[in-house]
C-alpha cells in the first residue's frame, strides 16, 4: 500500500485516501470535432503502460479532492516525484 | 502418560505448571513454557499426520515457523476449531485440544498409505492434472475424494465467538526478529529516541539464544536477553511486540503484524480482549534480522518419524528439556550441527554417530565431539533411513568429495533418530515481499536478501552471517544507522557491540541430494518438500519432461505450495533443479516468497469488520420511520433505501400493486433523499454545465430545471439527473444515488485538468437536505394544505419549475419535477426538519390515502413511462441516440461537450446498433426476465444470433399487464415486429416491438 504525498494537502496519507485515475499528461484535443476517428481513439483508449517511470494523474479523493500528478516506477512502485496540475516532471525516462 | 522423553532437570519450562491437554482424544501432560510439539515429543508421540499424496506416516521435523508436518487441528468446541496450527508455534495451554488433520481412519493407522505404497511409483508430479482431468464432468466427484484423503484442516461450523482488531501503527524505526541481531538492533534504535517497534513470533524475546550455550560478554546468553528486554520495557518510545509475527512486508515501508494475544491461555479468548490483532505498521527505516532456517539433508526415506533438523533437536533438548529419542545418528556438512549430537550426549542419551559429508573436518566443535569419545564417521552420508512409523536404523556409505555418488560399500548402523543438517538458508521471505530478487552466495551456501528501493537495512544470519559475534556487531550497527537515517542519535558514534565468544569453524560442503547407491528415480523416495509430498526423483522429472523455468518445475512439481510455503525444502529443490538442467543455481534462480510468512486467520484479518461494521450504512432522516412502517430495504450504494411497503398478509406483487395504483389514483410519496446533490456555483457555472451535460444550458432561467445527460469522451452515457438553476450562477445538480461520488470527481477532473480557466466551485450537499417526492392527482391538493407561501397555480408554477418557500412551517425548495409521469412535486428541507415534514404530509394526506412506496414502486412507475435508469438500461455501451433520447442531445453548442465526438464515431453511428425499445408480450400476464436475449427465430440451432437482451420488466398492474425495455438490434427500425425470448426451461416469451411509453405517451398527466 503506497504512502502518498498530497501536494495541497502538503503531508503524506495512506492510499486508502486517494484514487489514481489514469496515465497523466493525456490532454483533451482542443477541437474535438476535427480530430479523425484515430486521432480520436488514440486520445480516448491508448496509453503508454511503461515498464519504469510512469507519470500517473491521482486525486485525494477522500481528502481536500485535489488532482496532482506522480511520477512512479511500475517496477519498484517507487514514487519519484509530486507535482502539481500544470506542472512538468523533471524525473524523466530516457 | 508418562513424559518419557522429558530431562530431569533444565530447559525454559515452569515443571511447578503442569498442563493437560489431549491430542487426537488421548490425554496427555506437559508443562507451562511448551510449545505443543516439545509436549507431544516428550510424551513420545512420533506420528502427527499423514503426508498428502502417499499417505506416509510423519512426524515433527522442526522447532519453528518451517515446520511442514506437524500441523494440526486445534479448538475444544465446534467455534473455537482452527486449522492449520503449526504445532511448533503453538503454546501448550490447560486444556488445549488437537487433532491431526489428515489420515483416514486416523493418522496412526492410514488406509491411504497403501495407496501410496502400491502406487506411490505411478504418482509422478503432475499425476492429478494427468489422471483426474478427464473426462471433466468427472472432475467434482474426484475432487471430493482426493479433498478427504489430503486433509488440509477444516474451517469451523459455527460462527467464531471472539473479537479481532486492527492497529495502525507508525514507527521510526521497525525491527522484525527478535533473536540477538534484532535486540541489538533494538536496543541501539530506543537509545536514540526514535519510536520503535521490535516484533517476533515466539512468546519470549532471544530467537536461537533461548536454546543456546553460547556466552555474551562473559555470561549466559540468555542473561544479556533478560537485561536487553528490561532495558527496552523502561522506554516509552519502544513497543515490544512478542507473540507477533511480520507476515507482510509491503511497498512503502508499510508492514502487517499479526498478534496472537490469548492463544497461549485458550482457545476462546478471556472476556474483553481480542484474541489478535494485525498492526498495520508505517515504518520511516526497517531492520530486518529474520534469522535463518536450518537446511535438512535429502536422503532415502527421509520422511520416517525420527527424521529431525538438527538444530530442531537442540532447541528440544535446551529449551524444552526434551530429547525425542534414545539413539541419535547426526548427518551434517557443517560445524553448527555437532552442537545436536553434543547436547544429546549431555544429555545422557546415546550418539551412535556423527556422520560428517566432508573428508576432514576439524573444527573446534568438532574436535570437541571427538574429544567427548563420539564416533565421527567422514566423508560418508546416511544414504537411506529404516523403519516405517519411526527410523530403526541408517544406511551410510562413503561419498565423492563433490557429494554426487556413493564410492564405498554400505554400513548399516541401528538407531531411532536421524538428524541432519545441510547448513542455513537465511530467512529472505519478507525481503521477497516488497519485489526484491533474493542474491545466491556461494560463500554462504544460501540465498540473502537483494537490491531493494525500501529504506531497509537487514541483520544478522538473514546476510548469511552466522556467528553470534556477527549478529551481534551487524544488529548494533544496523539499529544505529536506523534510527540516524531516521533523524535520530548519531550514526558515527563508536558503540562497542557486545562480545561473545568465538568458535573456529571449518567450511561447509554444499550438499543439497545426498547420492544413493541406485539412481534417484529407483532408490527410495528422497524428500524435498514434505508438506507436498515432492521427491528429487519428481524435481528430476519435471526438468526432463521439458519444465526448464523454476516456476513452472514449482508448478508442477507443487513445491513450496503448501502452508509452509516450501520454507525448508525450497533452497534443495532449486538446486537439484539446477543440477539436472546442468545450471548454477544462480542461473536456476528462485520462485519468490509472497505474503504471508506464516498462515494468518481469517479473524485478523476482517477485524471488527465483520457483521454490522462489515460496511458503513446510509441511513435518510426518515429511517427510523420506514423501521416502524415495516418496510423491506434495499441496498443502494451504502443507502438503504425502502424497497417497498408491505401489509400485514401482503405479498411483494400485491404490495407493489396497491403503491402504484395509489399514486396514479390519489398521491404516493417516496423518500428521494439519497440522490447524489452537488452545489454549483460560480460565474462559470452554466458554461461549465453546458460542458459535461449533452443538452443545452446556455438558457436556463433561475427558476427552472432541466434533465441532463452526463456521457464518458466515448460517448456512453454513464449518469442523468435534474440540475435546477438557483441563482444566475448557482445551480444544484442531482445525480443517481450510486453515481453521485463518481459523478463529484468526475466534475473536479475537468474543472482541474482541462478548463481550469472556468471559474466555478463544487461541494456534495447530498447529506444536508432530505427529499421527499410526493407525487399523483391528489399532490397538489396535499402540498397547498402545507403551504402558504408558494404560489400552487398550474401556470405560474409550472411543470419542470421550482420555488422556495416555507412547507409545514420549514424553509423548503420544491422542484415541479416527475420521475413517474404523475403531478409531483419534490421536496427539498434541511435533512434535520425531513421527518417532521415528512410526518406532517402523512398528517394531512391521510384522507388523500397518501401512500409511501419504494424503490420497486419507482422502478415500475418510471418503466411505464419510459423513463430510464442509468446504470439499469444503460451499461457503458449506449449512447444516446441507442436510448432514444437524442431530443437531449444538442449538437449546435458552440463548445464541443463531453461525448459529443465520441458519438460520431464511426461505430456509434453505423446502423442496427443495439437500441432500447419497449416490449409487450403476447401473454400479457407474462413478465419476461431481466436479462433475457432476443431472438428473431427461436428454432435456430445453437448458438442463435442474439439481439439484445431486456433490462427492465415488470408487471404493471395499472396497466394490467407486463412492461419491459430492452435493447434489440435496429430496434427503433422494428416496431411492431416479433422477437422471442428463449428461456432456461426451455420455454419461449414472444414479444412486440414498441414504444417504451406504455402510460400517457402525450405526457399529459404530468401538466395538469
Amino acid at each position: 500500500m503506497f504512502y502518498i504525498y498530497c501536494p495541497h494537502c502538503e503531508e503524506h496519507r495512506e492510499e486508502e485516501e486517494f484514487h489514481a485515475s489514469g496515465e497523466a499528461h493525456i490532454a483533451r484535443p482542443l477541437d474535438p470535432d476535427n480530430c479523425t476517428d484515430e486521432e480520436w481513439a488514440q486520445f480516448l483508449y491508448f496509453r503508454s503502460n511503461p515498464r519504469g517511470i510512469h507519470h500517473e494523474l491521482w486525486v485525494h479523493a477522500v481528502g481536500c479532492r485535489k488532482f496532482f500528478n506522480i511520477t512512479r516506477d511500475t517496477q519498484t512502485y517507487e514514487i519519484k516525484e509530486i507535482y502539481k496540475i500544470g506542472q512538468q516532471p523533471t524525473v524523466t525516462a530516457e | 502418560m508418562t513424559q518419557k522423553n522429558r530431562l530431569k532437570t533444565g530447559g525454559r519450562i515452569e515443571r511447578g505448571k503442569p498442563m493437560k491437554f489431549s491430542y487426537n482424544g488421548r490425554s496427555y501432560q506437559g508443562f507451562e513454557g511448551d510449545t505443543l510439539a516439545a509436549a507431544l515429543l516428550a510424551n513420545g508421540v512420533d506420528i502427527v499426520g499423514r503426508s498428502f499424496k502417499y499417505s506416509r506416516p510423519r512426524g515433527i521435523v522442526a522447532a519453528g515457523a518451517e515446520e511442514p508436518n506437524a500441523v494440526l487441528q486445534l479448538g475444544a468446541t465446534e467455534a473455537t476449531q482452527v486449522p492449520n496450527v503449526r504445532a511448533t508455534q503453538q503454546e501448550l495451554f490447560d486444556g488445549l485440544v488437537a487433532h491431526a488433520t489428515n489420515g483416514w481412519p486416523n493418522a496412526e493407522l492410514d488406509l491411504m498409505s497403501y495407496v501410496g505404497k502400491v502406487g506411490g511409483r505411478m504418482m509422478p508430479p503432475g499425476f492429478y492434472y494427468k489422471t483426474f482431468m478427464y473426462p471433466q464432468s468427472l472432475w467434482e466427484t474426484y475432487e471430493k475424494f482426493i479433498r478427504k484423503a489430503a486433509g488440509l484442516g477444516r474451517s469451523p461450523l459455527e460462527n467464531d465467538p471472539d473479537t479481532y482488531d486492527h492497529l495502525n501503527q507508525h514507527a521510526d524505526v521497525m525491527i522484525v526478529g527478535g533473536g540477538p541481531a534484532g535486540l541489538a538492533a533494538a536496543l541501539q534504535a530506543a537509545r536514540s529516541g526514535a519510536r520503535v517497534i521490535l516484533a517476533d513470533e515466539q512468546q519470549e524475546f532471544g530467537g536461537a539464544l533461548l536454546h543456546s550455550k553460547e556466552q555474551i560478554d562473559g555470561r549466559p546468553a540468555t542473561e544479556w536477553v533478560t537485561k536487553v528486554v528490561e532495558e527496552l520495557r523502561g522506554y516509552d518510545n519502544v513497543l515490544l511486540l512478542p507473540r507477533s509475527t511480520v507476515n507482510g512486508y509491503h511497498d512503502h515501508n508499510f508492514l502487517t503484524i499479526h498478534e496472537r494475544r490469548t492463544d497461549h491461555i485458550a482457545d476462546k479468548a478471556p472476556a474483553n480482549i481480542s484474541r489478535q490483532r494485525m498492526h498495520r505498521v508505517r515504518a520511516k527505516w526497517v531492520v530486518l534480522a529474520t534469522g535463518a532456517h536450518e537446511r535438512p539433508l535429502v536422503f532415502g526415506n527421509n520422511d520416517v518419524p525420527g527424521c529431525m533438523l538438527a538444530s530442531a533437536v537442540s532447541t528440544y533438548i535446551n529449551r524444552y528439556a526434551v530429547v525425542p529419542g534414545n539413539e541419535l545418528v547426526l548427518m551434517t556438512t557443517n560445524d553448527h550441527a555437532y552442537h545436536c549430537a553434543l547436547d544429546w550426549a549431555n544429555a545422557g542419551r546415546k550418539v551412535v554417530a556423527i556422520v560428517d559429508t566432508r573428508a576432514n573436518p576439524d573444527g573446534e566443535l568438532v574436535q570437541r565431539a571427538k574429544q567427548q569419545g563420539l564416533k565421527v564417521i567422514t566423508g560418508s552420508a546416511v544414504i537411506e533411513v529404516q523403519g516405517s512409523k519411526r527410523v530403526s536404523g541408517v544406511s551410510v556409505a562413503p561419498i565423492s568429495a563433490d557429494g554426487s555418488r556413493v564410492t564405498g560399500s554400505v554400513e548399516r548402523l541401528s538407531c531411532d533418530t536421524v538428524a541432519s543438517s545441510g547448513g542455513w538458508s537465511p530467512a529472505v521471505h519478507l525481503s521477497c515481499h516488497t519485489g526484491s530478487r533474493p542474491e545466491w552466495r556461494d560463500d554462504i551456501i544460501g540465498f540473502v536478501p537483494g537490491k531493494t528501493v525500501q529504506k531497509q537495512l537487514t541483520a544478522g544470519a538473514l546476510n548469511g552471517s552466522y556467528s553470534l559475534q556477527a549478529c551481534l556487531e551487524e544488529g548494533t550497527k544496523a539499529g544505529i544507522d536506523a534510527a540516524a537515517n531516521a533523524g535520530f542519535g548519531d550514526s558515527a558514534a563508536d558503540v562497542k557491540a557486545p562480545q561473545a565468544n568465538a568458535h573456529r569453524e571449518g567450511k561447509a560442503m554444499p550438499l543439497f541430494h545426498v547420492p544413493h547407491t541406485k539412481p534417484t528415480s529407483r532408490a527410495p523416495k528422497q524428500f524435498v518438500d514434505y508438506q507436498n509430498d515432492v521427491t528429487a526423483a519428481g524435481i528430476e522429472l519435471a526438468t526432463r519432461e521439458g519444465f526448464e523455468s523454476i516456476e513452472h518445475v514449482k508448478r508442477y512439481t507443487a513445491m513450496g505450495f503448501g502452508t509452509d510455503q516450501g520454507k525448508l525444502g525450497n533452497i534443495n529443490g532449486m538446486a537439484i533443479a539446477a543440477k539436472s538442467l546442468n545450471q548454477t543455481i544462480p542461473e536456476t534462480g528462485t520462485t519468490i516468497f509472497r505474503p504471508n510468512y506464516t498462515p494468518i486467520t481469517f479473524g485478523a484479518i476482517a477485524g471488527r469488520h465483520c457483521g454490522e461494521l462489515f460496511d458503513p450504512k446510509r441511513y435518510t432522516p426518515m429511517h427510523k420511520w420506514h423501521l416502524e412502517q415495516g418496510a423491506k430495504f434495499e441496498d443502494v450504494g451504502l443507502w438503504k433505501r425502502p424497497w417497498y411497503f408491505p401489509k400485514a398478509g401482503e405479498s411483494m406483487q400485491e404490495a407493489l400493486n396497491r403503491e402504484c395504483r395509489a399514486t396514479r389514483e390519489s398521491v404516493g410519496i417516496l423518500d428521494a433523499s439519497t440522490l447524489g446533490k452537488i452545489d454549483i456555483q460560480g460565474k462559470d457555472a452554466r458554461e461549465f454545465l453546458g460542458r459535461v451535460y449533452s443538452n443545452a444550458w446556455a438558457k436556463l432561467a433561475v427558476g427552472k430545471c432541466r434533465y441532463g445527460l452526463m456521457c464518458g469522451e466515448d460517448g456512453m452515457v454513464f449518469d442523468d439527473g435534474v440540475t435546477s438553476c438557483l441563482a444566475e450562477n448557482h445551480f444544484i445538480m442531482t445525480t443517481t444515488t450510486g453515481g453521485a461520488a463518481r459523478v463529484l470527481e468526475w466534475l473536479e477532473l475537468y474543472h482541474q485538468t482541462e478548463w481550469p480557466e472556468l471559474e466555478v466551485y463544487f461541494n456534495t450537499v447530498t447529506d444536508q437536505w432530505a427529499t421527499m417526492t410526493i407525487s399523483g392527482p391528489n399532490s397538489r391538493k396535499l402540498l397547498s394544505e402545507l403551504t402558504d407561501d408558494i404560489d400552487l397555480d398550474r401556470d405560474t408554477f409550472k411543470f419542470m419549475d421550482w420555488r422556495e418557500g416555507t412547507v409545514a412551517g420549514v424553509p423548503a425548495r420544491v422542484f415541479r419535477i416527475s420521475f413517474t409521469g404523475e403531478l409531483s412535486f419534490e421536496i427539498n428541507v434541511q435533512a434535520n426538519y425531513g421527518l417532521h415534514v415528512w410526518e406532517k404530509l402523512f398528517e394531512q394526506g391521510e384522507k388523500y390515502n397518501i401512500t409511501p412506496y419504494g424503490t420497486e414502486t419507482m422502478h415500475i412507475l418510471r418503466a411505464e413511462k419510459g423513463f430510464i435508469i442509468a446504470g439499469q438500461d444503460t451499461d457503458g455501451s449506449v449512447h444516446p441516440y441507442d436510448l432514444g433520447m437524442g431530443w437531449c442531445v444538442s449538437n449546435q453548442k458552440p463548445f464541443s461537450f463531453i461525448g459529443k465526438r465520441g458519438m460520431a464515431r464511426e461505430d456509434c453511428v453505423k446502423p442496427n446498433r443495439k437500441q432500447l425499445v419497449g416490449l409487450k408480450t403476447k401473454d400479457p400476464q407474462k413478465v419476461i426476465p431481466e436479462g433475457s436475449q432476443a431472438v428473431n427465430d427461436p428454432q435456430q440451432p445453437l448458438p442463435m444470433t442474439m439481439l439484445g437482451h431486456v433490462t427492465s420488466s415488470y408487471y404493471s398492474a395499472c396497466l394490467g399487464h407486463s412492461i419491459a425495455m430492452g435493447f434489440v438490434r435496429g430496434g427503433h427500425d422494428r416496431m411492431g415486429e416479433t422477437v422471442y425470448y428463449p428461456q432456461a426451461d426451455g420455454s419461449v416469451i414472444e414479444a412486440e416491438i414498441c414504444s417504451p411509453i406504455f402510460l400517457d405517451p402525450k405526457g399529459e398527466r404530468q401538466n395538469v
